[in-house]
């Protein structure tokens, strides 16, 4: 909530942070980040404590496609980069530029979603599914959560998209254009994280 | 016909009369509630001020009504185990009704009473101590209540639809997985802990960045007052630990409804990493409900010792050591479990370093008491008993603590003793405090102190009758979550003392219930705003506070501010005229409705009905989606209401 007064309303603080409401939000996000970066930390800790207990089924070396998560990787990196484009041309008040990065990112966003799916779902035709092996329960959840909080991305920032083009950049559209960017640059910090423990390890362990 | 007979068979719990009657109760007063309701024409009211409501003020009296019922229910289900297991050989209950009580006893005590108490005593003292308007996130604050309830309605339906969970309030896998445990019960806990569970996270989200970013000017860090430290701490710990439970119950859902195998043997999984993953959360958990029990301990000391706080410094180092190392102890919850020496020997080592925090802790206030110009109110009896209390828990758990003793020890009456002196000497001796001592602020009256006495004495006698002689018998040799024992082992007697104590708690319970009927016929009425004299800024404004709080933030120079304040005649500042119209944020049922979804669909998930799982997800979805396009969502409380508030507190000026 924000106060009677905005006391720290300064000339050359950005819009997102020129309402009080504002820079709570942002605040609140960040711990939000953390918090969520903790649900992950266990989801990689059990990952990596079940990487060989594949009971008979198929391990890692025989499941991960190296070109596909390579293209998944740039398509993501790629996404996180056009996304701070987007940031950037928000602070400049360019609400078309704005949009269109946004739209950009959310394409990228929902090719990443492709592949993702085209992934599992061969995986689950060669019979490797989350029945399978702890291993593969872990897989699955491990990397299915990131997939899922890339989804809600999405359809988050579809939402925005629709915001700022009816209502145009104020200090409310503009924290939320900040706010899914930094959720698009932490999911992206996840992947990395996915890329080197999950995919780059399994090929080579 | 057969078909639905069958599944009605198995949907309700059948072939309890005790059930049977309570079916019979839950109508008849959900058929009470609605009849007062329309027949006093209150729908309206109850919808506008309370349901909708973003007020901090009231949503913590809310948690509060909730954890007293819960209360309730713990207890009872206390009651039914103490009268089981009062004389050997008993038939009372069967071994499986038992072991659905001690699970739901133990969840609901911890998860749905503790939490939500202390929670309701943030809400309720939080903004008010740091000087602002409402939380940081107001709407945010009702969506965790409303999670809470949900998820606290969800876990309760179980005795009377599909039956109880039954593997514990530690759901233990493979105990509590599909295989050894079929049915809805577990299905129940997984997915009313998972509701209340987010709830709670954002509450450490909301409150963490409460104080951070919004106390009053002047009011820097070392200057809060020690429950709003306290509240500090915790929601740090609870923004660390809860996602971790998050991800445990996840994980055990996943297990139990598609068949998946984080936890079973067969398949690779391993049933220790639940354990792991459980107490990971559930140590901090410990520290989530006992910090703000400190918290208020320390208020209700310095302002009835008339002292200011004794090495306040020391009390917020304390508490933050204790945050840290309350993360790296879990595993002494398992010592047995067959870790290896050096591993057993660390956890050993980190838990007792605790005791040191705080037992630093103990000293400063005994300390604030030293000279002090004493005062036993009814909360100051609750600190003081508090002290001797906690004690015997905490050294009784650095006993538990030396991991080759811990053989002996281990899941004994000794251990449910243990927990049993810090969670109701500290967190439950700590909520009625907090509630006497801020129960002014909350209703405008205050409870009658002689009843308030009797409630104390005959609660705090009997918890002793009632835990003091499980150390014996747990020394003796009596595990926990046994649902019956023979003859001649020497446990009866102890075991029918232990029963009356519990009965002897139950009546100091109904005396509280009671004190606060009468208290709010005949209770005397607090006009000042400020009964106790007290040192810190919600005694700055009117009993309730009004929507706002305060007309004017005030200006903070040192700790205990308002103790001085008062000498300098600087509190008439606070609601000085001419004011400015204050921004309030508006109500809204989206809250509400979201948690009727998050309901509807942790109801599917219990039975495995996805569609009905996705259906609720889907409503929730679309609740964020509404929010997230209102733009609407605060007013502005004019100046002339202002003035006639004010005016009516007699403080215009
Ligand atoms: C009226 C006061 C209370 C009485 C008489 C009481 C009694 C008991 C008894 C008899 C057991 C089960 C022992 C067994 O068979 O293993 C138990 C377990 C437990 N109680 Fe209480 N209790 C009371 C209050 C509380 C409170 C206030 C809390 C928490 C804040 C609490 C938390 C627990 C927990 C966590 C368990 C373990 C459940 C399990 O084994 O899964 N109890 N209590
Ligand atoms: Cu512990």
């Amino acid at each position: 909530m924000a106060a009677v007064t905005n006391h720290n309303n300064k000339p050359y603080e950005p819009l997102e942070y020129s309402t009080e409401e504002g820079s709570l939000r942002i605040f609140g996000f960040w711990l939000f980040l953390a918090a969520d970066m903790v649900l992950f930390a266990c989801l990689f800790a059990t990952y990596l404590m079940y990487i060989h207990h594949t009971a008979g089924g198929p391990s890692s070396k025989e499941l991960f496609e190296v070109k596909d998560f390579m293209i998944e990787t740039v398509d993501l990196l790629v996404s996180s980069f056009t996304c701070g484009l987007a940031t950037l041309e928000m602070r400049r008040g360019n609400k078309k530029a704005t949009i269109a990065w946004l739209i950009v990112t959310l394409i990228l966003g929902l090719v990443f979603i492709g592949f993702e799916v085209k992934e599992f779902t061969g995986m689950v035709q060669e019979g490797a599914t989350l029945q399978t092996s702890a291993f593969l329960t872990s897989f699955f959840i491990l990397v299915g959560t990131h997939g899922c909080h890339v989804s809600i991305g999405i359809l988050w920032m579809l939402c925005i998209i629709a915001q700022l083009a009816t209502r145009g950049i104020n200090a409310q559209t503009a924290r939320k254009v900040f706010i899914i960017g930094l959720y698009w640059h932490f999911l992206d910090v996840i992947w990395i994280f996915l890329f080197t423990a999950v995919y780059l390890t399994g090929l080579v362990l | 016909m057969e078909n639905i007979k069958h599944f009605l068979g198995n949907f309700f719990v059948t072939g309890e009369p005790m059930i049977y009657m309570a079916d019979v109760a839950i109508v008849l007063v959900s058929l009470g509630i609605i009849f007062v309701l329309t027949y006093f024409k209150k729908w309206k009211w109850l919808w506008k001020e309370w349901l909708t409501t973003v007020d901090a003020k009231k949503i913590g009296i809310m948690y509060i009504i909730a954890a007293l019922l819960m209360l309730f229910r713990g207890g009872v289900d206390a009651l039914l185990m103490r009268t089981q297991l009062a004389l050997p050989n008993l038939h009372f209950l069967d071994s499986q009704h038992y072991n659905e009580i001690f699970t739901t006893h133990g969840t609901i005590m911890i998860l749905f009473m503790a939490m939500p108490f202390i929670i309701g005593l943030f809400n309720i003292a939080v903004p008010l101590q740091i000087g602002a308007r409402d939380v940081a996130f107001p709407f945010l604050n009702a969506v965790s209540f409303w999670l809470f309830f949900a998820g606290a309605m969800l876990f309760n339906l179980s005795f009377v639809i599909g039956g109880s969970p039954d593997a514990g309030w530690t759901s233990y896998t493979p105990l509590a997985g599909k295989e050894l445990d079929p049915g809805v019960g577990e299905n129940y806990y997984l997915l009313g802990l998972q509701i209340a569970g987010i709830g709670t996270l954002a509450t450490g989200v909301n409150f963490f960045t409460t104080i951070i970013k919004m106390r009053a000017p002047g009011m820097s860090l070392m200057k809060m007052p020690m429950f709003t430290w306290s509240v500090l701490v915790t929601s740090v710990i609870i923004m660390f630990a809860f996602p971790v439970l998050t991800v445990a119950l996840a994980m055990l859902t996943i297990d139990r409804l598609f068949d998946a195998h984080f936890f079973t043997v067969a398949a690779g999984g391993q049933p220790m990493q639940w354990a792991n993953l459980f107490w990971i959360w559930g140590h901090p958990e410990v520290y989530i409900v006992i910090l703000p029990a400190f918290g208020v301990f320390s208020e209700v000391i310095a302002t009835f010792s008339r002292k200011k706080l004794f090495g306040y410094h020391a009390m917020v180092f304390s508490m933050v050591a204790i945050s840290v190392l309350g993360f790296i102890t879990w595993v002494h919850h398992f010592f047995t479990m067959g870790a290896g020496p050096g591993v057993n020997s660390f956890f050993s080592l980190s838990t007792m370093l605790i005791a040191i925090p705080t037992g630093v802790k103990v000293f400063n206030w005994l300390f604030t008491l030293n000279k002090g110009k004493i005062q036993f109110t009814t909360a100051m009896l609750w600190a003081l008993a508090f002290i001797p209390n906690f004690l015997i828990g905490g050294l009784t758990g650095v006993m538990l603590a030396v991991a080759p003793a811990d053989y002996q020890y281990h899941n004994s009456y000794f251990l449910i003793s243990h927990f049993h002196y810090v969670l109701i000497g500290g967190t439950v001796f700590a909520a009625f405090a907090g509630l006497t001592y801020w129960w002014p602020k909350m209703f405008g009256h205050i409870l009658n102190e002689r009843l308030g006495k009797w409630a104390f004495w005959v609660f705090m006698i009997s918890f002793n009758v009632c835990f003091l002689p499980m150390y014996l018998v747990g020394l003796l040799g009596m595990t926990r979550r046994m649902y019956t024992y023979p003859a001649g082992l020497g446990w009866t007697s102890l075991n029918l003392i232990e029963t009356i104590g519990a009965f002897g708690m139950g009546l100091g319970f109904i005396i509280m219930v009671y004190n606060i009927y009468w208290s709010a016929r005949y209770g005397e009425r607090d006009t000042t705003g400020d009964p106790w004299d007290g040192r810190t800024l919600e005694w700055a404004t009117t009993s309730p506070a009004p929507e706002y709080n305060f007309a004017h933030i005030p200006t903070i120079q040192q700790v205990d501010d308002f103790y001085y304040m008062k000498k300098e005649g600087r509190q008439k500042e606070i609601s000085k005229a001419p004011y400015k119209p204050i921004h309030m944020p508006n109500n809204s049922g989206v809250p509400i409705i979201m948690a009727v979804f998050f309901f509807i669909g942790g109801f599917g998930l219990v039975f495995e009905w996805i569609w009905m799982g996705i259906l609720g997800g889907i409503g929730v979805l679309a609740c964020m989606l509404y929010r997230s396009f209102e733009t609407h969502d605060h007013h502005y409380i004019p100046v002339d209401e202002i003035e006639r508030t004010e005016r009516e507190a007699g403080r215009f000026s």
